[in-house]
């Protein structure tokens, strides 16, 4: 235990949340739209393949960003379609998009085995950065991490102060009195299934761009899944779902930093079933909130 | 003679294998109360979302101030100056009030300022309301509240209210009349739909009277007789229950202190019940929806459990038995919901008899399902009921609500309960499929049966109630003779208008 | 104009026709995605779907049909019991995972010796690895009131570790010169799942999965169990009323997926798999997912589901040894035949009309 630095390890855990960040906060837009996707480990997994590409091809890793939000956003049309306009069951629509997205990113990602990304530049804040201890641990990272935060301090903006996420909400709330006073239910909901897919494009990018940094097949393993997990913990609030990932990448990097320091005598497999473990015990201790009214139903603007 | 309101002419709308509204022409004038009645099914509802643009007529025009009226959408209804009143479906629980408002105005101010308008609205037409309450904590006068408040801050030129007064006590009723005197006296249109006569006799100027989606008639409310009123809009003359006479016999069912946390989100948790219930009688529970009544019907069937002692059925103690056993000892109920609850809609009547008969009726046997006999058990409810259906294989939800409604007690009747509860046995059932149903449950009450009917229509308790009782806030007051009492009694027993004294909303 | 109009009963002839539709569309657009790739369409569609029974190696093929076909179609009978009553079993493949890692721990234990006790020991630790692994989001569930979903899935991560450390520790084999990986339980007489006639891939598991078909249609159609489930799936309100315990059906539904995802894993790696290693999970977990939708969680249509979803893994082998057709593509294509199935469930409760209505 003693190997291991704290200030290394909580800059780790920003590192290791932010990707579960991102793919969390887009999947709590649309579950308060009233839409529950479980597609989000297959949109992670797109966007992870199609930001590589994007970046490997352009060389940017901006460029790679918005192609795995643009890609996984795609797939997530795919969602959108069969749910809001075939009326298919959510559950079992989520579920076909991992499938699917798993394997097409094998398909996708082919050529890229071994290949080496372009490097994402660390964003060092200003003096910020110097302050001891809190500048290595919250002011030496990448720039998507603090997008990643401003993501979430926009989404709670918007949800809570504006007029369009008063009526995502009550769509998500109530489809058919929302229906009633005569809010697009599903155009609203297509956006933000939109939304949810380019969020968990960019969070699987930051693990083939940032976080890994290379492409390997089913490389999010089961990042999504912790998401969704992670929103239900949160009781659809941006503010706790930040608390949420910070403690799963709590999880993950303590792993992570005590196979690496050996300093314990725990196989590495048992070490690795930490997160997972822990996801489970966080849903069992922490009781959810009140879920969105209309979650996971159909919406048919019936007569 | 200056120009209506609201012209309608020609109004047609189809749905497959329904025609809702055919050729329907009227004409709403300014600053008068508009009464719409019908049946349910009578296509009101259609009618209705079509002036409020959620339907788009097949044929037909209107004009709004003499200029052609066609909204696209209900945004544009709203543009022009028509408001709603929603029956059901129209208010976000998990949001506030102000929130609830803001959603249905097309340029709300920001919240704060909402708030103080909602404040100085609802005080000055005598409906308090606070805008920063969750609206899934209201009660159904409240809820009602915001929906028209919601609707006055857009000072509307025509009000529509869809079957306003469901959900109000007596009291409540006149505090609503009051607040739509004072519109009319400002100038405001109001189409009030219903099919309550007397009080559309009460409030309203004129009426139209549909029948199977045309109109059959118009007259002067205040002049014309409620019983010919009910005949155009029934189309027949409507015979009233009768019952020999009440002779009681042993106590069967008894509650003592029966209480229960809600069993869900913005439910009602029960308090404190005592009752007891005698072979032979009918005993009718009023109130006004969401104090408890689905919660009371699911303790007594068993769909919640309960602590030990609280219910007694014939002596034994049944609190923590379960749905099916309480069946077997013949304690049987019939649920508001038909739809999901009392029956699943995508199973056929044969499935649906197999949901609740199969304990009393021998439908399962080594935990095989005997589907012969379901078959002939779902065929002989619908043949004693006189459910149209093509047959017992056809799906749930393809019955229209009273056949569905006639089959779900026809279900529960033909199992010789000794103790029934029905929990809004007519509810939004025709009124010959409302005739039937409330005839065959004093027939049951005549054989010896207990009846707990829950129902939030006074009128049909005082019909077939000996005794009376009323929910309110989940607690049960104590019941009287429900001969001779008065409606201002039974008002004070439902919670009076306690929740509508202004010092609640506090200004 | 398209307009939906529910239907006031579900079609049956969509019902039935829909999954024929949906694999005729995936052909269309997987041909599509073949071309795409810059291979012949006809020829893919031909090396997969054809090749396998007809074709030059059938005789090698085809009794893979049924070896690959056994655990899929057992284990997907099970989850579509659950999804029926919409309890949602996503973790299928970590049940398989421990259902053989306690089968293949019981037969070692009693290596070497040779007595008919191994096999009905194996198969009943089998059943209770997968059922007890299933039992963990099913209490949490009834309990806690967690989502199931997210719970056996992580637990699909956790037995992939234990999985790992299990070959490569505990039930290593001691002669394996240091390689991971189990005994070989094939060449264990006693433990051994052989084919019940040669050559045909017909083995314990397959016959036990025939067997799990005509029991779930009796179930489902007959006996009270079947109602139950379909009733808390249709309206969870009205179950409860007809009687029903909903944590009793969570508990009932997970064990018996639990346990039949257990007993595939104990088969496979009794049988064709051999022993435990490392990457001894393939997938059957989450391919019975489509398998139970495609087939409409109806225990008939599994069965054909479940043949042709062998067919299109051991044609995707073919396709890509013979055609260099990447193993992804054959992935993609069974995640869009569940797509098309889904789409054009449509159908099925819903008559589309085209065009604006005139008044009548």
């Amino acid at each position: 235990m003693s190997n291991i630095d704290p200030i290394l390890l909580l800059s780790a855990i920003i590192i290791v949340s932010t990707p579960i960040l991102l793919a969390a906060i887009g999947e709590l837009v649309v579950e308060r739209a009233g839409v529950l996707n479980l597609g989000v480990e297959g949109m992670m997994i797109t966007g992870a393949v199609c930001g590589f590409i994007a970046a490997t091809s352009t060389g940017s890793p901006w460029l790679g960003f918005a192609g795995a939000a643009l890609g996984a956003a795609l797939l997530s049309m795919v969602f959108g379609v069969l749910t809001q306009l075939f009326l298919s069951n959510q559950v079992a629509t989520g579920l076909a998009l991992t499938l699917f997205g798993l394997g097409l990113s094998a398909l996708l990602g082919q050529g890229y085995i071994g290949v080496k990304g372009p490097v994402v530049p660390d964003l060092y804040l200003p003096v910020l950065r110097d302050i001891p201890f809190l500048g290595p641990v919250l002011f030496r990272h990448d720039a998507m991490v603090y997008i990643a935060l401003f993501i979430v301090l926009g989404v709670w903006l918007f949800l809570n102060r504006t007029r369009s996420g008063r009526v995502l909400r009550a769509v998500g709330e109530n489809h058919d009195a929302a229906h009633a006073l005569g809010y697009k239910v599903v155009r609203v909901r297509l956006l933000a299934i939109a939304f949810g897919g380019a969020c968990a494009g960019l969070g699987g990018a930051y693990l083939s761009l940032v976080r890994v940094p290379q492409w390997t097949e089913g490389m999010t393993a089961g990042a999504g899944w912790i998401a969704l997990a992670i929103v239900v913990f949160a009781s659809w609030r941006p503010g706790r779902l930040v608390l949420g990932a910070w403690l799963f990448g709590g999880a993950t990097a303590l792993q992570l930093a005590l196979q690496a320091s050996g300093g314990v005598q725990i196989p590495i497999e048992y070490l690795q079933m930490a997160p997972y473990l822990a996801t489970i015990l966080v849903l069992v201790i922490l009781r959810a909130g009140r879920a969105p009214g209309s979650l996971g139903r159909s919406f048919h603007a019936s007569s | 003679m200056t120009t209506p309101l609201l012209e309608l002419s020609g109004l047609t709308k189809a749905y497959p294998g329904v025609v809702a509204n055919s050729e329907v022409s009227f004409d709403i004038a300014r600053g008068e109360v508009h009464a719409l009645l019908g049946e349910n099914g009578a296509g009101k509802s259609t009618l209705v979302k079509t002036i409020y643009g959620l339907v788009q007529p097949d044929a037909g025009t209107m004009r709004l101030d003499g200029q052609p009226f066609a909204p696209p959408e209900p945004r544009a209804a709203r543009a022009a100056g028509v408001a709603m009143v929603f029956q059901h479906f129209s208010l976000f629980d998990a949001m506030s009030v102000a929130e609830n408002v803001a959603l249905g105005m097309e340029t709300p101010p920001a919240l704060n300022r909402l708030a103080a308008q909602i404040r100085e609205v609802s005080q000055s037409y005598g409906l308090p309301l606070d805008p920063d309450r969750i609206v899934g904590d209201l009660s159904a006068g409240e809820r009602q509240r915001v929906e028209i408040v919601r609707c006055l801050l857009q000072e509307p030129r025509l009000l529509i209210m869809d079957e306003p007064t469901s959900v109000l006590t007596p009291q409540e009723v006149q505090i609503l009349f009051e607040t739509l005197r004072k519109l009319r006296a400002e100038g405001v249109s109001i189409l009030y739909i219903s099919h309550k006569l007397e009080e559309i006799r009460t409030i309203c100027d004129s009426a139209t009277i549909l029948r199977h989606g045309k109109v059959v008639g118009k007259c002067d409310p205040k002049v014309t007789a409620a019983r010919d009123m009910a005949e155009q809009m029934v189309g027949a003359t409507l015979s009233t229950p009768s019952r020999a006479g009440g002779r009681t016999g042993e106590v069967v069912l008894e509650l003592t202190g029966l209480s229960a946390p809600a069993p869900r989100a913005f439910g009602t948790a029960l308090k404190h019940i005592d009752l007891s219930l005698r072979a032979g009688e009918v005993l009718g529970i009023g109130g006004v929806a969401g104090n408890g009544q689905d919660e009371l019907a699911m303790a007594l069937s068993g769909e919640m459990s309960v602590a030990p002692g609280m219910i007694r059925l014939k002596g034994r103690e049944i609190g923590t038995v379960g749905v099916n056993a309480r069946r077997r000892m013949g304690l049987l109920c019939a649920p508001e919901e038909r739809m999901g609850h009392a029956a699943a809609p995508d199973m056929s009547l044969t499935e649906n008899a197999l949901l609740t008969a199969g304990p009393r009726e021998d439908l399962v046997r080594h935990g095989f399902l005997r589907w012969g006999r379901a078959r002939g058990f779902a065929e002989r409810v619908i043949e004693r009921f006189d459910v149209r259906t093509p047959g017992a294989g056809t799906a749930a939800r393809a019955l229209s609500g009273g056949n569905l409604q006639k089959f779900v007690i026809g279900r529960e009747i033909m199992q010789r309960p000794e103790v029934l509860v029905v929990n809004q046995p007519t509810w939004g059932v025709d009124a010959a499929a409302a005739a039937t149903i409330r005839q065959a449950l004093l027939d049951l009450a005549e054989a010896g049966a207990a009846l707990i009917v829950i129902s939030q229509d006074l009128d049909e308790l005082m019909e077939i109630s000996d005794r009376f009782a009323a929910l309110n806030g989940g607690s049960l007051s104590a019941p009287r003779p429900a001969e001779g009492l008065g409606i201002d009694e039974i008002g004070m027993m439902l919670g009076g208008a306690h929740d509508m004294t202004p010092a609640h909303g506090e200004g | 104009m398209i307009r939906l109009d529910r239907r006031p009963e579900p079609s049956r002839a969509w019902t039935i026709a829909t999954p024929f539709v949906a694999v005729a569309l995936t052909m269309v657009a997987g041909g599509l995605m073949f071309a795409l790739l810059g291979k012949d369409p006809v020829e893919a569609i031909r090396t997969i779907f054809w090749d396998p029974l007809f074709g030059d190696f059938a005789s090698y093929s085809r009794p893979q049909l049924l070896v690959k076909a056994g655990p899929l179609i057992l284990i997907a009978i099970g989850l579509s019991l659950g999804f029926r009553a919409g309890i949602w079993n996503i973790g299928a493949e970590g049940q398989y995972i421990l259902g053989a890692i306690c089968a293949a721990a019981t037969g070692l234990a009693i290596y070497p010796a040779e007595t008919w006790i191994v096999f009905p020991a194996m198969i009943v630790a089998g059943a209770l690895g997968g059922l007890l692994w299933a039992m963990i989001p099913a209490l949490l569930k009834v309990r806690f009131g967690t989502n199931e979903v997210l719970v056996s899935l992580m637990l699909v991560y956790v037995a992939e570790a234990l999985l790992a450390s299990m070959s490569l520790g505990l039930l290593r084999n001691p002669e394996g010169m240091g390689f991971p990986g189990s005994r070989n339980l094939a060449q264990y007489p006693s433990a051994a799942n052989l084919d019940l006639i040669p050559g045909t891939g017909l083995h314990w598991g397959v016959a036990l999965a025939f067997a799990a078909v005509i029991v779930g249609q009796v179930v489902m159609t007959r006996h009270q169990l079947g109602f139950r489930v379909r009733l808390a799936g249709q309206s969870p309100r009205a179950a409860v009323f007809g009687g029903v315990n909903p944590g009793w059906l969570v508990v009932v539904c997970m064990g018996i997926s639990g346990g039949l995802a257990g007993l595939a894993g104990m088969f496979e790696v009794a049988g064709p798999a051999g022993r435990l290693s490392i990457d001894f999970n393939v997938g059957y977990g989450f391919t019975a997912i489509i398998v139970a939708f495609l087939g409409r969680l109806n225990p008939i249509g599994i069965l054909l589901a479940g043949l042709l979803m062998a067919l299109t893994y051991i044609g995707g082998e073919l396709a890509q040894l013979q055609m260099n057709l990447p193993l992804a593509a054959i992935q993609m294509f069974q995640g869009m035949l569940l797509f098309f199935l889904l789409a054009v469930d449509l159908l099925t409760n819903f008559s589309i009309r085209f065009g604006r209505r005139v008044a009548a």
